[in-house]
Parts: structure tokens; sequence; C-alpha cells
């Protein structure tokens, strides 16, 4: 809780950001619906053009006790007329629908940033429940921002009162409410929430109409009411943007599409056995929407009958996908090292999360990077994909059926909790441009002999489909003679068949690494991964902007690595890994390549801001 | 079971080049060489049937079968059964299982494939002993056994893999033994039945368990222990000397004795094998002063998970074109048409 007592200075309250790039946060209790305001606002916002990046942060609990600290859920939008890489590190405006979401939230808001408080919620009870001594907005502890009292909800009783709703349910509107009043700040259009409402409440057309009224009345309270010189309407304009078709996409919906889309390059139906865990059903609820696209859906008993099921229908000709967070993948451990031992295609997607054990399942975290590329038994390499954004999925998905199906081989898709639920703008991609990588079944016995475990050029075994008269074989965990597949011990054999596993992996083809931003050498090198990209590339865009010799590096391809990878971090004088673990892919680098990799860690279940990772590349070139 | 063509084999067809790694004397080779004789009796085809196999000594089978076969890992047979018959339908699928397999590290697949009735053969072998791993007790074995793991004998009280599988909403359940004749019959019934059928086989294991169920399957004890139900025959053993009658005040099934044929005087009652409630009570009778119940106990159909998803599936798909996209321009999109302006 802030305790200077402070006025706001012209200066501060003019240094909030010009229109290019504004961070908004809408916190409240968890049943206040903050997150539907959030999404409906996002949608807004990309219509009207502006680039965005979203972070959900709401509780594990589904319905904490009202009022409560640790009830509170937010929904935070950074969106610009420039690239928006980011949620943002610091808010300008903070919407508080209570005293809880205002004492959670408000030490991250800007010096001189906007609360919107709604003063009708903080009563004794709720002051209590947040344990705030004093009313914050009746005493000088918030005089470093500028605050707004509203008594939304008596705003909103009066708003929907027409419509004859109980108490509880007219308060629901709240969020509508406040959503108006956003909208009108940001000059932004309302036709198309007002439809969103009413196909929301098709069944329930008086609910639809109180949400709509309570909408315009924030609104209309904003375009009327005299709010005072802080709060003025503030147009954000369109951020320039490759010319296109773009929607809106988060990170669960643009896996499974390109789940989608990798089967059909493959040209093979996909099977999907999913079990529900925290951040990673979205996927399977998606999947199991798309049957025409030739996707079974299977909700097993547990995760491993998830994994299970999706090895037995990739071995019947399917493509056998499996989904998770990182206890699940624990769980899925034992028959992802069957897939490799079979070597049937399979792909695992992973939705990190906080650990270990069950850990943190609604904050984000990369620590599953050891999980994913060693985590099982014996010799078992597995090519290791990670995704970016929730727009990058996408191609990684496709990527990763492309290795499992030309490779037969399990690959592991790496994403997280803040990429699953995050939404960004995304250019539609063109479909018809992607190269097809069809699959082919072995369908009668070569000249020479049918041999399960025969050899492409990839070192890839064929797949056969059951079914297939005269292929018949068996497989199974036990090792495998080299070409023949039945079982065999000896030592020989064993080595080399690991050996052939491990070149197999290690040969497939992946593209070279690029540098995302700076030269190819210098001075620091910032090796990213994952859903670090945004700060990791805003901070080293502003670190060059000042001079600074720094490049940015992030890895997709974290198994196996691109061929010059070592080649190229040789030519940095220094290399830093920003993650959100206690530095996993720098064990790994360092292995590799046997460079002197630095970690800079964060394991808080929050994503790097961009000025923590600015201030490591200043201490890194001795400019703190 | 499919309906599909019936295809002409001989046993030979059936037999792997493999060599048999089970102990010599072991009740697996009895099972194996009464499966490969059955298979050409209902005239499955070796290209369309699947084996799939978790992990124990019975597990080994479809290395054994010249059929498709999958010996996967240790208590998942059964999921990668459903992945296989989901994904492909036609095939016809047999799991192979074991006591510690099935009951214990897989129970939870076991009772969810049954539950959801995918139409599959599942063959458990019942040793009442873990036998790869040189012979601890498993979940069947009786209360008092001494194994290198329980030296003063379990204190645990087994499970019934029939009674579990009836629990579990199983629509078809048999028993048989590894070495007795009648057991192509119980496979061929299993394998007529459309959805999942559950068959437990009493299999002995001459190392580390031997003769556990000779009270029943010894030859002296056989007649007098072993009641072979039939569909509509009167519960009738030790040559129809004596029989099941239902105890009407405890409802529950008990021994009456036969005098001179007249099994309907002496109460016995006709095995109705659509019967669950009498299902229940066949495979729950105590070891002590009652036969053990063999054959088809229970045998009702029911629609099976695979066609339902089949039809779902189709059902859902109907009238929509996969239109990747169309899908991907969905919902509230907007047009950019200008160039990026130059930063």
């Amino acid at each position: 809780m802030a305790t200077a007592v402070h006025k706001v200075t012209r200066e501060e309250a003019s240094a909030n950001p010009p229109a290019e790039s504004v961070v908004v946060r809408f916190a409240g209790d968890s049943g206040d619906g903050m997150q539907l305001t959030g999404g409906q606002f996002t949608l807004s916002t990309a219509l009207a053009g502006n680039d965005l990046a979203t972070f959900p942060d709401f509780p594990a609990e589904i319905r904490a006790p009202q009022g409560t600290l640790f009830g509170v859920s937010a929904f935070q939008i950074n969106f610009g007329s420039t690239a928006v890489e980011t949620a943002g590190d610091a808010p300008d405006v903070l919407v508080a629908m209570n005293p809880a979401a205002l004492k959670v939230n408000v030490e991250a808001l800007k010096p001189g940033g906007l609360i919107i408080a709604d003063e009708g919620e903080f009563g004794e009870r709720n002051l209590a429940k947040a344990k705030y001594d004093a009313n914050p907005l009746e005493d000088d502890s918030l005089a470093k921002w500028q605050v707004l009292k509203l008594n939304i909800s008596q705003l909103t009783l009066e708003a929907v009162k027409p419509f004859g709703l109980g108490n509880k349910e007219a308060l629901r509107c709240k969020n509508m409410w406040t959503l108006g009043l956003a909208l009108w700040m940001f000059d932004r259009k309302r036709a198309p929430i007002i439809d969103w409402l009413k196909a929301k409440f098709a069944k329930a057309p008086e609910l639809a109409e109180a949400n709509i009224a309570a909408l315009n009345a924030g609104h209309a309270y904003g375009e009327t009411a005299e709010l005072g010189r802080m709060v003025g309407q503030l147009h954000v304009p369109a951020a320039p943007a490759e010319p296109g078709l773009y929607r809106t996409v988060t990170g669960a919906e643009s896996i499974a599409y390109g789940l989608v889309a990798g089967a059909q390059l493959a040209n093979v139906p996909m099977f999907f056995g999913g079990y529900p865990i925290t951040p990673a059903s979205a996927i399977l609820h998606f999947l199991s929407r798309l049957k025409e696209f030739g996707v079974t859906t299977f909700q097993a008993e547990d995760e491993i009958a998830a994994v299970a099921a999706s090895i037995g229908a990739s071995y019947a000709g399917q493509l056998g996908v499996t989904s998770s967070s990182g206890p699940g993948i624990a769980l899925k451990g034992e028959a992802i090292g069957l897939a490799i031992m079979t070597e049937l295609p399979l792909v695992i997607v992973n939705s990190q999360r906080g650990g270990p054990s069950t850990g943190l399942p609604t904050k984000t975290e990369q620590s599953d990077l050891y999980q994913a590329v060693y985590g099982r038994n014996g010799d078992a390499p597995m090519p290791v994909i990670a995704a970016r954004s929730p727009a990058d999925a996408f191609d990684c998905a496709i990527e990763a059926c492309r290795i499992a199906t030309q490779y037969m081989t399990p690959v592991m898709l790496l994403t997280d909790g803040y990429i699953a639920n995050a939404a960004e703008p995304w250019k539609v991609p063109d479909i018809s441009v992607y190269e097809a990588f069809p699959v082919t079944f072995l369908e009668e016995a070569p000249a020479e002999g049918f041999l399960p475990y025969a050899r492409d050029e990839k070192l890839a075994r064929p797949w056969v489909k059951p079914g297939t008269p005269g292929l018949l074989h068996r497989i199974g965990g036990i090792e495998k003679k080299a070409g023949t597949g039945n079982i065999d011990y000896s030592p020989a054999n064993h080595q080399e068949m690991t050996e052939l596993r491990r070149d197999k992996v290690a040969g497939i083809k992946v593209p070279d690494q690029q540098v995302e931003l700076g030269d190819a050498s210098g001075k620091l090198a910032i090796v990213g991964w994952g859903s670090t990209f945004g700060p990791i590339h805003q901070a080293v865009r502003r670190a060059r902007h000042r001079g600074l010799d720094v490049s940015h590096i992030h890895i997709r391809h974290i198994w196996p690595m691109p061929a010059n990878l070592g080649d190229l971090l040789e030519k940095f004088d220094q290399i830093l890994v920003p993650e959100m673990n206690t530095g996993q892919l720098k064990t790994v680098l360092r292995d590799q390549f046997l460079v002197d990799a630095k970690p800079l860690n964060k394991v808080s279940g929050q994503p790097f801001r961009i000025a923590e990772i600015e201030a490591a590349i200043e201490a890194a070139l001795g400019q703190a | 079971m499919n309906e599909m063509t019936p295809i002409k084999t001989t046993l030979k067809d059936w037999e792997t080049d493999q060599e048999v790694r089970w102990c010599p004397g072991c009740g697996d080779y009895a099972i194996l060489k009464a499966v490969q004789r059955t298979m050409p009796e209902i005239g499955a085809d070796p290209a369309k049937t699947v084996f799939v196999s978790g992990i124990g000594c019975s597990s080994r089978f479809p290395y054994y079968m010249e059929t498709y076969g999958f010996h996967t890992i240790h208590g998942r047979a059964p999921a990668v059964a459903t992945g296989v018959k989901l994904a492909n339908p036609d095939l016809d699928v047999w799991i192979i299982t074991g006591d510690g397999d099935a009951l214990s590290i897989g129970g939870n697949h076991t009772m969810h494939l049954l539950r959801r009735n995918l139409d599959c053969q599942v063959l458990l072998f019942n040793n009442e002993i873990y036998g790869l791993t040189k012979g601890q007790y498993s979940p069947t074995s009786r209360e008092g056994t001494r194994s290198p793991s329980t030296p003063f004998g379990s204190v645990d009280h087994p499970a019934k893999p029939c009674a579990f599988a009836l629990g579990s909403g199983a629509r078809f359940i048999a028993r048989g033994i590894d070495v007795h004749k009648k057991l192509p019959e119980v496979l061929k019934a299993a394998h007529a039945h459309k959805g999942a059928a559950f068959i437990e086989i009493f299999q002995n294991c001459i190392v580390y368990n031997d003769d556990v169920f000779a009270p029943f399957t010894a030859k002296p004890n056989a007649a007098a222990n072993q009641l072979w139900v039939e569909h509509g025959e009167p519960l009738l053993f030790d040559g129809g000397a004596k029989g099941l009658a239902m105890d009407t005040e405890r409802l529950t099934l008990k021994v009456v004795d036969v005098a001179d044929d007249d099994w309907q005087a002496a109460g016995v009652i006709r095995h109705d094998q659509t019967n669950r409630g009498l299902a229940h009570m066949l495979v729950e009778m105590p070891h002590v002063g009652f036969p053990v119940a063999l054959g088809v106990i229970y045998d009702d159909p029911a629609p099976t998970f695979d066609s339902a998803v089949v039809e779902q599936n189709r059902a859902a798909s109907e009238g929509k074109v996969a239109d990747l996209q169309k899908l991907l321009s969905k919902g509230q999109t907007w047009m950019v048409d200008k160039q990026p302006r130059a930063e």
C-alpha cells in the first residue's frame, strides 16, 4: 500500500503515455466478470485496428470467497498504434471493482496513472476483507495516482431498473457498465459488444437488454458527466500492420487450429486424447467441435490413458495427439517412451504452468524444459519445439505434426499458461501457401522383403496400418532387433538401436537460427525461448535505441537445436538467458555448446517485465 | 467383434516364427493353442486382427500370434486398444492381460474400457501371482498367500475379476480354465458378442503358484466343483447330483442335492445369461461349499463406445465442409488494407 503523501504534479499527470500505447487493467472479484470484460474490450480494441497483447491473471479457485485478496481476478491489455509484444509492464489505468482488487493491483500502476474505483463496494466489510484499516479512497494513500470514485454499483442498479431484475442479477451488469465507460474513454465502438450480448443471452432477452442498458449507461456517463480533467477521451490510432484479414486468437485456439492444419497437410485424420487440466483443457474444447475435419476427440479416464489411446490411434494410422500441463506430462512419461521405442508419430502439447507438483495451476512458468528434453527413463531422445506467442503457436503446431509424421517420432510442443490464455491480433494465414507433407503408408512388401524397422534416408521406419494384408508384424516396448523388430536384448543390438534412435532425432532438419533483432555478433546476446519473446524483444529494441550493442536470439527448436546455433553464440562476448525458471535453457546451452551462458530468472508466476530485462542488459554492459 | 466376411485359415496360419518363451508347463501355452484353434473357426482375418497386451507373462502373447500386435506398457493395454479401435473400428481387437496388469496397475483402464463398452475381447489370465517379477502376491491372491513380498502371508482381501468387471458395467462375463477343452467355446461366444467381452481364464503358474486352482481344476475335483453354465439349462454340477437354487430368504444362491435327476423338484434354477442379478450371484459364490461358475455367465449386448463415437462424428460433420481457411477466418475479423507505414 502506498503510504507516501504525494500530490500528483502536472508533469507526472502528463507523463501518462501518449496515445501510442496504453495499458489498462480490469480487476475485480472472481465473480465480477473481469475476464469477460477484458475479453470484450480486447475484441473492440482489435476491431479498432490497434495492435495488442493481453494478460489474464485469475485465481485457481473457481469462485473464491467474495471480496478476498486471493479471489481477485484481473485482465490486463496493452494496446497501441505501434507493434505491441507484451501485455505491458505497468498499467496506465486500473479499474478496481472492490477494495481487494485495488489492494492487489495498485502498486503496479504507473505513478500518475488513473484509478477508477467502484466506491459502492468500499464498505466496511469489504475494506476489512481486503485488510484495509481505513478507506483508501478517502485518505491520502492514493495520492500518487489520480482517483476517479464512481458508485458503479448504484449507477448500474439505476440503469437496469426498468428490467425488473433482482438485486443480485442487476449487480451482475456492473462489468458491462464499466466496459461501457472504458469504451468511451478509448473511443471504441459498442456495436460488436451489443451483438455479442444479444447472442450470449439469446435465450434470456431481458438479460441481454439489461446488460446493453448498463453498457450504454456507462458509455453515456463518460460522455456527459463531469469527470474532471483527468479523464478524457483518448483515441489510439490503428497500428501499422501487414495488409490482410485479421482476427484475435488465443494460444489454445491457434494450437487447435495448427494441429488441424498439420493433420490436413499430413493427409491423415487426427485423434486427440486429453484429460482435463488447467491451462491445457481449452485445446480439447476447441478440437471437440471440429469433427468435420476428421478429428476424433477422446476425453480419457486419466492422463496416461489419454496418451496411450493416442499412441494406439497412431499405430492404427491416425495422427495421435495429446495435451496436458506439467503434472499430466509427468504421468505420460512412460507412454511417451513407448512411442519413442515403437517409433510412432505422436504430438504432445505441454501448456506449462508453475510447478513442481500442483504448483500454480493458473500462473505461467517455463520450468518444464528439462522435463521435455530429458524427462524419461532410458536414452529417450525426442524433438521439442517451443511457441513464442499465440499466433506463433499455429506454425509450431504444424511443425510438430510435420516432424512427428516424417520422422516417426513423438514431438513435444511447449507452450505456457500465458500463451494459452492471452489473445493477440493474428493475420489469418493463407493455408494454401503451406507446403504439404503427406504421409505414405507402406501398403505392400518391398521386393527385398518387409522389415517393420527398416530405415529410410531420414532413419524413419515405415508406417504400416493394421488391416494391411501381407505386412503383419508385432511392435512393443521391449528392445527391438534392428530391421525385424523382433525382441532382442543382445548387447550389440541395444547399442545399435540406442544410437539409431539418437541419430534419427539428432538428424532432424530444423531451420538455421536467425537473429531476431540486432547483429549476428557483438557484445551481448539475449537468448530466449517461448513466451518471453515479447519482453525480451522490447527490451532489446529499447536498449539498441540507446546505442547498446545487444541482439535478441529466440530459439524455437529446443531439441534438436539449429545446426548453426553453436557458431552463432560463439560470436557474442556475453550470453544472457532470461527464463521463467531457474536456468534450464541456460544449462542446455552450456552443455551443448560449452558457452558461458548466464541466467536471468523469474519464477513469480508473472511474465517478465520489459524493464527487468532492460536493467539486466544495462548491468551486463556496464551501463547500470 | 465386427461383422466381417469369414476368412478360411488353419491353426498354422496363426502361428509366428517366434520362439515361445514361457516356462515349460505354463498354462499360457494351452491358452495360446486355444486361441489359435478358435481363430479359424470364427473365420477371423489375420490382417484385420490386432492383439494388444500390457506387461507380464501373459502379455508376451501378441508375439506368438500371426496377426498385428502391440505389446504395450504395464496396465495400459485397454487404453491403447481404445485408440486402435476408435481409429479403425473395422479391426478385431483382442486384449491380453493378467491379474496384476488388469486389476492392479491398470485397474482404472480396465474399469473404463468395460463401462464404455468398447467392442473387443479382454482375456484376463488370472494366476493369482506376479510371475514375471518372480512371485510376489497379486491383487487376486487369496488372503495369507506367502510370497517374497509377503513372507508372513498377505493380509489384504483379493479382488474378484468377474465381480469387478460386472461392477464396472461389463455386458459380457465369462470364465474358462487354461487347459479345459471348453475354452475355445467360451472364446467363440466372447467374439460373437458385440461390445467388451470379459473373460477370466484361470491359468496355472507352474513356478510360483502351482496348483492354486487345483481344488476345482484337478481331475478328481473337477466334476464336484466346476459348474459350466449354459443359457436356458439348469445350474447343475457334480454329474447332475447337485444344483443351485435360490435361497429366497437371503436372496443368494444355495447348493441343493438333486435326487433321481429331478432338478425341478430340488428347486434348481435355469441359467439366464441376460440376468445381471444372477450373474452377480454366480461370480460372488464363496470358494468353500460352492462350485466355481464357468462358461458364459452373462451376455447382454448394449450399444458400443466405438459405434457411438463413429455415429456422433458422422452426425456432427453432416452437411459441414471441412474448409480450414473458412474456419480460421471465422468470428469477428477486420481488414487491414494499407501498407505499413515506414518506422
